[in-house]
């Protein structure tokens, strides 16, 4: 497609990229910063969109619709914020949208979205408990995918505890929709997503997409969001510069070999 | 004494009816919402219910069991049930929950739910009028009148259904109509459309830079807000901001092009799972069957437009008139009477069972592609309205379907609605159906 020249801008506005021009096909060279992928998977209608839009634009989405296919955005995030190692990254965040029961032919589109990934953050809405528990075949769905192209789901969605101690991509559950549980029932609702994230290994942050107050920085959800960033660009710069290696589909070529002992902390 | 015996015989069919509906919404409809009012999946599975009553009733009128006097009662009785259900409960609790998705008027949602109601009567009331009925002798409130517009709308429904039907089952089962995929197509398509992400991922990379360079000057990025803000816009705004919308608008244009090339591969994965379905034992037995469907749906057709420009309507049901052929013209002689009787039934057990599934299976189909969290109670409630509509127009027509002696019960109960009229609507908007589906195919 066709696209209009930019007018052109003062240094001052765009000094961090070099050029204007578009970047190759699939190359990440365009902005002098590195970059990491994290998927952000979930039923439809949790808030996902909303959730990804409040990570990266720091706004509410006014008019949350129908994501059809893939929607990604871009949020900087400093490295080791606050030490003299601060690095900024790009943190893409891919919103793949659709239901866990789709059909086949949509799964297997879907697919082509979870190459090298390098961190999921799992979306469940806290008023609807079918979408917590269909939070183990989202996993298993995006963390399958090498082992059985098809998209088809290897243990018909039954929950292996095996499989996640297993899992080098850090993981992060969000529970949304949380100013709609009455005060009533606010324990018994966050006991259930304790449980939830121990099983997938992961921390947990429970906020209301439609008021940036809960991820206000400084407040724990924050420091949360913060920390798995930085658990997600360690994990894919830092812990693998002897090999060169990007994500997850080569990694499970090579078996793990001299790094797995790196990985307890 | 017997009366008692046959109201329970129909009390507890009716529960194992209510029973199936219940499950059928909890396992198939349901199976990815969580249920949180109850109200929901009463009603669905009481029209269930009641529908299937009213089959049961007319294959016991064939086999001839009950007493006939309890079976008028029990007719009576359930079309009221499910003519108060149709047009009084379902249509309110319907309008209870559109407004209780708005949130504005979450306040006062009676209200506002009885006005969505009666405005729906209203328009009901209508769709009466411009239709030859029945004869205006009947009071405002009596069977007849809510039959008759019930009747007019899931005859309506059925003509579409059986349209769409007839044009979509050849093309689903042949597989003389599948294009030829390959794994290279496939493979070309998704690496479109990973360019398209990339593309838009490096603007939003842009993007993301420009307003973090933005903010750490102290110029927040805010979009205009409220009428002042739109009018300072007009005249001063920071040039950061300008690209950005530009880059914006960019972005919009990628995305839909990725939503576009997301949905073709999807359809490209789909006929490539249909070409390799094809080459399967069952997948050559419905390519099989679908030969013999077509036939069956030209056969149709014809007789549709036989009906309408020759202007008749079939006096004799299909049962009489083979038993009249084999007789008459093939000189096999067996018991007219008892023959008769059970091959209608077997006859009218499909064509009900068939209806029953087929409706079924397309309000799973229709409710899976349309419905999202919140809505999915208000779609479960209009699929409730459109099956009980729907069966109760298939009792209207199946009707022509059964011998003579057999029909009274249903022009009994049903009073003095023309029947032939709406044969002549079934075939008019079947034809109608066929010719707008076939265009768009």
């Amino acid at each position: 497609m066709k696209l209009k020249a930019l007018p052109s801008m003062s240094r001052s506005d765009w000094c961090r990229i070099p050029e204007q021009a578009l970047p190759q096909e699939g190359s990440g060279k365009m902005a002098s910063l590195d970059r990491v992928k994290v998927l952000v998977l979930g039923d439809s209608g949790v808030g996902k969109s909303s959730l990804v839009h409040l990570l990266c634009q720091n706004q509410v989405l006014g008019n949350p619709s129908w994501t059809v296919g893939c929607s990604v955005d871009v949020r900087v995030h400093d490295y080791k914020e606050g030490t003299p190692e601060e690095k900024a990254y790009y943190i893409e965040l891919w919103d793949v949208g659709g239901s866990v029961g789709s059909a086949s032919s949509v799964k297997s589109t879907r697919a082509v979205f979870y190459n090298s990934v390098n961190g999921i953050i799992l979306v469940h809405d806290l008023t609807n408990k079918k979408s917590s528990q269909n939070l183990y075949r989202w996993s298993l769905e995006a963390l399958n995918r090498d082992l059985v192209p098809t998209g088809v789901l290897v243990t018909n969605g039954d929950y292996d505890r095996e499989q996640f101690a297993d899992n080098q991509i850090p993981l992060l559950v969000i529970g949304t929709k949380l100013d709609q549980i009455h005060e009533t029932k606010r324990h018994e609702v966050l006991t259930r997503t304790a449980f939830l994230a121990e099983d997938f290994i992961a921390e947990e942050i429970n906020l209301d997409c439609t008021n940036p107050r809960y991820l206000a920085a400084g407040s724990s959800n924050a420091v949360k969001l913060s920390r798995f960033f930085d658990k997600v660009i360690e994990k894919r710069y830092f812990l693998r510069e002897s090999n060169q290696i990007p994500g997850f589909p080569d990694r499970k070529r090579f078996g793990g070999g001299p790094l797995k002992n790196l990985h307890y902390d | 004494m017997s009366f008692l015996i046959d109201s329970s015989i129909m009390i507890t069919s009716q529960i194992l009816f209510f029973g199936f509906g219940w499950l059928f919404f909890m396992r198939q409809l349901f199976k990815d919402y969580e249920v949180r009012q109850y109200v929901v999946q009463v009603i669905f599975s009481v029209t269930f219910a009641f529908s299937c009553t009213m089959f049961e009733l007319i294959i016991f009128e064939i086999l001839g069991v009950l007493n006939s006097s309890s079976r008028y009662f029990h007719w009576k009785m359930n079309l009221c049930v499910i003519l108060l259900i149709l047009v009084f409960m379902v249509p309110f609790y319907i309008g209870y929950f559109i407004v209780s998705n708005i949130r504005l008027l979450h306040k006062q949602r009676l209200l506002f739910s009885c006005l969505l109601w009666l405005t729906f009567m209203y328009f009901f009331w209508k769709l009466g009028d411009p239709f030859p009925i029945l004869s205006p002798k009947h009071g405002i409130l009596s069977i007849e009148q809510l039959i008759s517009r019930v009747g007019v709308i899931g005859v309506t429904l059925m003509a579409l259904l059986s349209g769409f039907g007839a044009v979509n089952c050849p093309y689903t089962y042949m597989s003389y109509f599948l294009r030829n995929v390959t794994d290279t197509d496939i493979l070309a398509l998704e690496r479109r459309l990973l360019q398209t992400m990339d593309m838009i991922i490096s603007k939003k990379k842009r993007m993301a830079m420009a307003r973090r360079t933005m903010f750490q000057k102290g110029e927040v990025h805010n979009r205009p807000s409220g009428f002042w803000g739109m009018i300072k816009s007009v005249t001063a705004s920071a040039p950061g901001s300008e690209n950005l919308t530009l880059i914006q608008q960019e972005v919009d244009a990628l995305e839909e092009l990725s939503r576009q090339l997301f949905l073709e591969t999807a359809d490209l994965y789909a006929t490539k799972e249909r070409i390799e379905y094809s080459k399967t034992f069952k997948g050559k037995y419905f390519n099989f069957l679908g030969y013999f469907f077509s036939i069956y749906c030209v056969w149709k057709i014809f007789m549709a437009t036989i009906n309408i420009v020759f202007d008749r309507v079939g006096k004799t049901d299909p049962v009489t008139r083979g038993i009249e052929i084999t007789v008459n013209y093939l000189g096999i002689q067996f018991d007219v009477k008892f023959w008769s009787q059970h091959i209608s039934f077997i006859l009218v057990g499909i064509i009900i069972v068939t209806s029953i599934r087929g409706l079924l299976i397309t309000l799973t189909k229709f409710f899976y592609a349309i419905s999202s969290s919140k809505s999915s109670n208000v779609i479960v409630l209009l699929l409730a309205q459109i099956m009980g509509m729907y069966f109760v127009s298939s009792v209207l027509l199946i009707r022509m379907s059964m011998p003579v002696e057999y029909r009274t019960i249903i022009t009994e109960v049903l009073g003095e609605l023309q029947f032939n009229f709406y044969h002549r609507w079934f075939d008019v908007i079947f034809l109608l159906g066929i010719f707008r589906i076939g265009r768009r195919i």
